[in-house]
């Protein structure tokens, strides 16, 4: 059960090799989370993902393979993640793929491929979720977005959409679920010092995967339904949110 | 998905609880359910039986899957009477009171009726609750499944002790417990969050009073020293005794408080128009927050200000004659008053430490200062023996209680920190309180745990009987799954 601070006793990770999700992970099972999940494609890198987590003090660490490219399957990883751990008391959907607009935006395939990772399997995924949310009566599921899809960016704007979907979708699943038990949280970080942004030009107010984590163990206690990290992007970003059109395309990046 | 029901009904009928429907049996209501402190929200099908036949029979239809818990009042403060995705049976219509033997004081009551009925009921024949906690509004059912206590505890014990018989639903069958006839269950029961079964009924002995006042010391004490101190001493003259503690003050001044003891007025301690209402019950009217606090209404410096003032407000005086409702229940005059710590509720913390370790009270109030967490309210007791019950939370020593509105990053840590210390010398947590605690640190709190969880298995070998409490705690059935 999660307790008075929002703290699970059980967490599933979907995407569990992602750099945030496994900072996340550390530290909730430092703070006591005893059961975990990991799901992801690469089982070398769950493996690490599950040495961190029993290193942190996790009491039972198990891992599932998936791949977020067959959106069909979504339902099908989410129901064997729920029977394979009982009840579960938190759910992180950190799957992501970052595309570079510059080599890619061209390539019907390649988008295709962005939006079904980072926007099409974790809303049918997530969906799933709700339903075992609402036969548990309780649960929290947390989902990375970014501030990305708060205002697409021309520059970045085939995965800034797929997560402005992500975002609005689970937004409104966590009204959907009101009176049900079960709630979402969504996760708005800036640009994070990861492996998935290796290699490409930091950002300003950038941040680390430990911040984040940091930020939504936060966000859990307070019941938050959005968390930006740094939290100061949340004025940042209803400024530039205001700013007109044309402005917004002249500024850099 | 298998829908947690027992009717054949959908599960979101909207119907009026408990109401029959044409079939006879009544239906159950899906809703939201949380503890007195508002945290830890979770969603279960509610059952009002009309009666004890029908706790049984809801009791033999439930499986084992979801789990199925009591619910009365809802004033537990945790998770202890919610049951997520699961049975909620809510006590409410076993209300019946029988008359109280004129001789013993015993009376047959229905475990939904509240200790202000009974106390209502009791008061004009001259009969008095046994055991009284902070609030009137609590169900017979939860004060022997959290087996609580009372500003009398060092003279009278918790609830458990003044009940010589119940009658206690379970999975396999409704059974007459009595300390006589089934210790082992029965103090089981008492104090085993009502993971043994559904208490229908009980047989309670209350206490005679020739008034409804009592005749109470004040004493405003510099440091926590002196009021340790004035506490031991006062109890022995006293039936009833507490400490407030001003959790604000620092230094030379730490643990400054108030200490009230009292004792029920005699007929000729009263004087003009409370002599001639020697036997009024409290009053009716009660106060309701309007609206939930602003997140930051409640911080280091308006609790501060407000310690001060109660504090200044309150001098040392002898043998003043207060109503009893004043003196036992004076937070039931606001009806409502825990939503004014806002959505993110609070937790109340209360251990017990025996007699020898009183420097841990001074060190959890010095810790909860140092991780910047403020104290909205702070009870100090001591408690006389415990009574035989596994669960049972009182043992023999100093008990703090404190109220702590989340929020404060420090917060979760510093109670982590403090189970440790309380842990390490042979002290527990209050379930009916708790809403946090680890399940590891749980078993070295309770080491009788086992002998309990062989009750549960004997009257519950399926396991259906659960809670979101016992599910975060792995108590019994909840350990394997």
């Amino acid at each position: 059960m999660n307790d008075a601070f929002g703290r699970p006793a059980s967490v599933l990770v979907l995407g569990g090799t992602s750099d945030i999700a496994r900072a996340l992970v550390r530290q909730l099972t430092a703070g006591g989370t005893d059961k975990v999940l990991l799901a992801g494609r690469d089982q070398a890198r769950l493996d690490e993902a599950v040495d961190e987590a029993r290193a942190a003090g996790a009491g039972s660490v198990a891992t599932l393979l998936f791949d977020a490219r067959n959106v069909a399957g979504a339902p099908g990883v989410v129901d064997s993640a729920f029977a394979e751990a009982g009840r579960v008391d938190l759910v992180v959907v950190a799957v992501g793929l970052l595309v570079d607009n510059e080599t890619e935006e061209r390539d019907p395939a390649k988008v295709a491929e962005c939006v079904a990772v980072n926007f099409a399997w974790p809303a049918a995924a997530l969906t799933r979720v709700a339903e075992h949310f609402r036969t548990q009566g309780s649960g929290r599921a947390v989902v990375l977005s970014s501030v990305a899809g708060v205002r697409v960016r021309r520059a970045n704007y085939v995965y800034g959409s797929a997560k402005a979907g992500l975002d609005e979708f689970a937004r409104n699943l966590h009204q959907a679920l009101t009176g049900s038990g079960a709630g979402v949280t969504v996760v708005r970080p800036g640009f994070v010092h990861s492996k998935m942004t290796l290699g490409r030009p930091s950002a300003p107010m950038s941040t680390t995967p430990d911040a984040v984590a940091t930020d939504i163990v936060r966000g859990l206690e307070n019941g938050a339904e959005v968390v930006w990290s740094p939290g100061k992007l949340r004025a940042v970003f209803l400024a530039l949110q205001l700013l007109p059109e044309p402005l917004w395309r002249r500024l850099p990046g | 998905m298998p829908k947690p029901l027992l009717t054949d009904r959908p599960a979101a009928s909207k119907s009026t609880e408990g109401t029959p429907n044409k079939a006879g049996a009544p239906e159950s209501e899906d809703r939201m359910l949380f503890g007195w402190g508002r945290t830890a929200p979770s969603r279960a099908s509610v059952l009002a039986p009309e009666d004890p036949s029908g706790v049984s029979r809801a009791l033999s239809l439930v499986g084992s899957a979801r789990g199925v818990i009591a619910r009365g009042l809802g004033r537990s403060y945790g998770d202890a009477a919610q049951c997520a995705g699961g049975l909620v049976i809510d006590t409410r219509h076993l209300d019946t009171i029988g008359g109280i033997d004129p001789e013993t004081g015993d009376v047959e009551v229905g475990a939904g009726v509240s200790l202000d009925r009974l106390l209502r009921v009791g008061l004009p024949q001259g009969w008095f609750i046994p055991v009284s906690p902070g609030t009137r509004q609590v169900s017979i059912g939860g004060a022997i499944a959290a087996d609580v206590h009372g500003k009398n505890h060092h003279a009278d014990g918790s609830f458990g002790a003044h009940v010589s018989a119940l009658t206690l639903s379970t999975p396999s069958g409704a059974f007459e417990v009595s300390p006589d006839a089934d210790p082992d269950l029965f103090w089981s029961t008492a104090g085993g969050m009502g993971l043994t079964g559904v208490v229908t009924r009980a047989r309670v002995r209350m206490r005679r009073v020739e008034t409804s006042w009592m005749r109470v010391d004040t004493e405003r004490h510099g440091d926590i020293d002196s009021l340790m101190s004035a506490l031991e001493r006062v109890d022995a003259e006293h039936r009833y005794s507490v400490a407030w503690i001003d959790c604000s003050a620092r230094g030379r001044r730490l643990g400054r408080g108030l200490l009230d003891a009292g004792n029920h007025a005699t007929v000729s301690e009263l004087t003009g128009r409370r002599a001639r209402r020697r036997l009024d019950p409290p009053p009716e009217r009660t106060l309701r927050v309007p609206f939930p606090a602003p997140p930051l209404a409640i911080n280091p410096v308006t609790v501060a200000a407000f310690n001060e003032a109660w504090y200044l407000k309150s001098p040392s005086r002898r043998a003043q004659i207060r109503h009893l409702s004043g003196f036992f229940h004076p937070l039931d005059a606001l009806g409502n008053w825990n939503v004014v710590f806002g959505r993110r509720g609070f937790v109340q913390y209360q251990f017990v430490v025996g007699d020898e370790h009183r420097d841990v009270v001074v060190h959890s109030i010095e810790h909860l200062q140092r991780a910047r967490c403020p104290v909205t309210l702070a009870v100090l007791k001591r408690f006389g023996p415990g009574d035989p019950g596994p669960l049972s939370f009182p043992i023999p020593g100093w008990t703090l209680a404190l109220d702590l509105p989340v929020g404060p990053p420090g917060l979760r840590p510093a109670l982590q920190a403090l189970d440790r210390t309380v842990a390490n010398v042979g002290g527990r947590v209050y379930l009916a309180k708790d809403a946090r605690l680890d399940p590891e640190l749980f078993r070295t709190m309770y080491p009788r745990l086992d002998e309990f969880e062989a009750v549960c298995r004997r009257v519950d070998p399926r396991g259906a009987l659960g809670s979101d409490l016992s599910r975060r705690l792995q108590i019994g059935a909840e350990r394997a799954r």
